[in-house]
């Protein structure tokens, strides 16, 4: 098929709608809002078959996928930011429950000040509920990763919910050329949605939702770190079917250009694509640098990370999240990978609320000597 | 008496809700939970908020239910029931549910799942239209983690957040209406029901089960913790609720009134305040006006419902 140009979100509404999911409660929020009504457009249009639940909250939508996954639906939904911090109580319970629900997160800034603009702090927010976070880079991998999530999701060993975390406007609202597969491709490739256990099973009725006290509490908790440990091996399961039906490659790290490079930069989403672009600039000129992408934030490719910057002399991490008072959340991961290698470790956070890091920038992160802060002002704001 | 015989008959062999939870003696809530999942003839699933009833039957890896039983969350019951009453729908089009294996969705959650903290999702649920029943076990007061006021605590009463002192009679607010409130959604069947008038809330079951859309039960449910009686006496108080006009039972079915019991000789509030320790002290001699006051909300409320129910919503 001829690439179509597509937003971020059309391209993630079009996988939706090929997955063709059967409950899909929705709630509008900046910046995901283009792939709920995209959604909503095709199922109007008799182009997608779900039922569409416009819930009165974020809480709700969460609340609703969890109900509708466990009864034995197909669910998907999207959010950002404020939204992602409203549902936040219900994401935990989500994973506890190992309901495979399917979120695209339009990555925004938490409040405040409010902002509507792209920074990874809501992806950050949940980053101990227990579900999987695949980052893209650009409209394409959103589209990409929206295919595969389902069967990372409702893989047997993992039965959690997966987010594909796209950023804000960078990647939601800027148009770029994107490859569909057929519809039939993507049918077939998800296959027929199942879980254990379905809710309206009322010959083996369970109970879903149980009170735990100090005698299990802890059981479940471990099981539940378990099966996101195991999605590690089936994201590259998923990656390797959707490489021959598609051609595209998704690892949950993925080198760039690490022959011999001695400064490595680690980083998520749309920047990745920045950084990579840099790296070849620098690779022209000579010097021996190189990238690596976190596809997946959750589960982390921790032992992965450790083998592919074993030469490395310096591992430079880019966060888009800060942690005030502590490390910021993607060099803590970093640096906990590489305890011990020997390289030389550098944070920098950049990018809050949406703010532009430009090639330069990342030219100079590579050359060294840059504050922590990348990009910020020093003097106070007016009052 | 068919209705007795048929809850009794629906009780036999595997009852949805088993003995061998904790829920205190003479508590309310098994009572309407029988009642309402015994009235009830396709098979059903339960939807449960936090609260006594989750914690009470659901202690892992024990469980007293033999349905099939969802709990999420305290705020968020009726958005869990959307969901599965969701999932039903789209299923039954895609033909992967045949005709007959229809579950009914039944909502039970406490008053603070739902006049306060579980209103939101309610109010959503209910616009929405979704099919399914929420039942309202309404004792009044968070008593789960110990009796604390909610939005549906009567004027007056002592809790421990609102509790009577030298300076404080108790809760200095009225409780909101959450009937009315469900009203106002133009859901096809609301009604409001007390656990111990069970022939009356059994039929308001039926009818809430059929009706095409969402249907609201605000059941009144004794707690002898929190509103301080002998657990021997939850009939009598539930009785002095419904006597004293209190707590009226009526029904709306189409936004059309109906009063569906009317106490023959009523009896004045203090009957209903004097059997519970948390408006025992309304009737100590400095605080006659409080009692004098409950008086008069409860007769303008009796009214105002009578007047409801003589227009019978055609004007």
């Amino acid at each position: 098929m001829s690439p179509e140009l597509l937003t971020g979100g059309e391209a993630v509404a079009h996988a939706m709608r090929q997955v063709d999911p059967d409950v899909v409660p929705v709630y509008p929020i900046t910046p995901q809002t283009p792939i709920i009504q995209g959604f909503a457009k095709f199922v109007a249009e008799g182009r997608a078959q779900a039922e569409l639940v416009n819930v009165e909250s974020e809480h709700s939508a969460m609340s609703a996928a969890i109900g509708s996954a466990l009864a034995g639906a197909r669910t998907m939904t999207a959010t950002s930011s404020q939204g992602l911090a409203l549902m936040a109580e219900v994401v935990y319970i989500a994973a506890s429950m190992r309901a495979p629900v399917v979120m695209a997160l339009g990555n925004r800034a938490l409040s405040g000040p409010i902002n509507i603009h792209c920074d990874h702090s809501d992806s950050m927010l949940i980053r101990d509920s227990g579900v999987v976070q695949l980052f893209a880079e650009n409209a394409q991998e959103a589209y990409d990763l929206t295919v595969m999530a389902p069967r990372v999701a409702e893989n047997p060993d993992v039965l959690l919910p997966v987010l594909v975390c796209l950023d804000g406007f960078t990647i939601t609202h800027s148009a770029e050329p994107v490859e569909l597969l057929a519809d039939e491709d993507v049918g077939g490739f998800v296959g027929a949605y199942r879980i254990p256990h379905s809710v309206l099973d009322v010959a083996r009725p369970a109970t879903q939702g149980p009170f735990a006290m100090p005698d299990y509490y802890y059981e479940f908790r471990r099981q539940q770190s378990a099966a996101l440990e195991a999605a590690l091996p089936v994201i590259a399961d998923v990656a390797a079917d959707f490489e021959r039906l598609s051609g595209r490659r998704y690892r949950a790290l993925e080198p760039y250009r690490l022959d011999d490079a001695v400064r490595v930069v680690v980083a998520l989403g749309s920047t990745t694509g920045t950084v990579k672009d840099v790296v070849d600039e620098l690779r022209d000129e000579g010097r021996p640098v190189g990238a690596l992408k976190i596809g997946s934030f959750r589960p982390f490719p921790a032992a992965a990370l450790r083998e592919a910057a074993a030469d490395a002399e310096a591992v430079i991490v880019l966060d888009r999240a800060d942690s005030p008072g502590g490390a910021p959340p993607l060099f803590a991961e970093t640096a906990a990978a590489l305890y011990g290698s020997g390289c030389d470790l550098q944070g920098h956070v950049y990018g809050l609320g949406g703010r532009d890091l430009h090639p330069e920038d990342v030219r100079a992160i590579f050359a060294g000597g840059q504050p922590v802060h990348v990009g910020v002002r020093g003097e106070p704001c007016p009052v | 008496m068919s209705r007795l015989k048929t809850l009794v008959r629906n009780q036999r062999g595997v009852p949805p809700l088993r003995g061998g939870h904790s829920l205190c003696q003479g508590c309310g809530i098994p009572v309407v939970v029988r009642t309402v999942l015994g009235t009830i003839q396709s098979p059903a699933v339960v939807v449960n908020a936090t609260g006594c009833l989750e914690v009470a039957t659901t202690r892992y890896p024990t469980t007293a239910w033999n349905v099939p039983w969802l709990h999420v969350a305290f705020e968020n019951a009726a958005a869990v029931a959307s969901g599965v009453e969701s999932a039903q729908r789209a299923l039954r089009r895609r033909h992967a549910l045949r005709p007959g294996e229809e579950v009914a969705v039944v909502v039970f959650a406490g008053d603070g799942g739902t006049y306060d903290i579980g209103l939101q999702a309610l109010s959503g649920a209910l616009e929405r239209g979704h099919r399914f029943l929420f039942v309202c076990y309404d004792n009044e007061a968070y008593m789960n983690t110990g009796i604390q006021r909610s939005g549906a605590t009567p004027f007056a009463a002592s809790t421990t957040t609102s509790p009577a002192g030298l300076e404080s009679f108790g809760k200095a607010q009225r409780r909101k209406d959450m009937t009315a409130i469900a009203i106002a959604h133009h859901v096809p069947y609301v009604a409001q029901a007390a656990a111990v008038h069970w022939h009356d809330l059994s039929r308001k079951v039926e009818r809430a089960v059929a009706a095409r859309g969402p249907a609201f039960l605000n059941v009144l449910t004794d707690c002898p913790l929190g509103w301080g009686h002998e657990p021997r006496l939850s009939a009598q108080v539930l009785n002095a609720a419904v006597e004293s006009r209190f707590w009226p039972l009526y029904e709306v079915v189409d936004g059309r009134y109906r009063l569906t019991y009317e106490p023959e000789r009523p009896v004045p509030i203090e009957t209903w305040l004097g059997l519970q320790q948390r408006f025992a002290h309304l009737v100590t001699d400095g605080n006659r006006q409080l009692v004098d006051e409950i008086q008069e909300q409860v007769d303008a409320e009796w009214n105002a419902l009578l007047d409801r129910c003589a227009d019978d919503g055609t004007s």
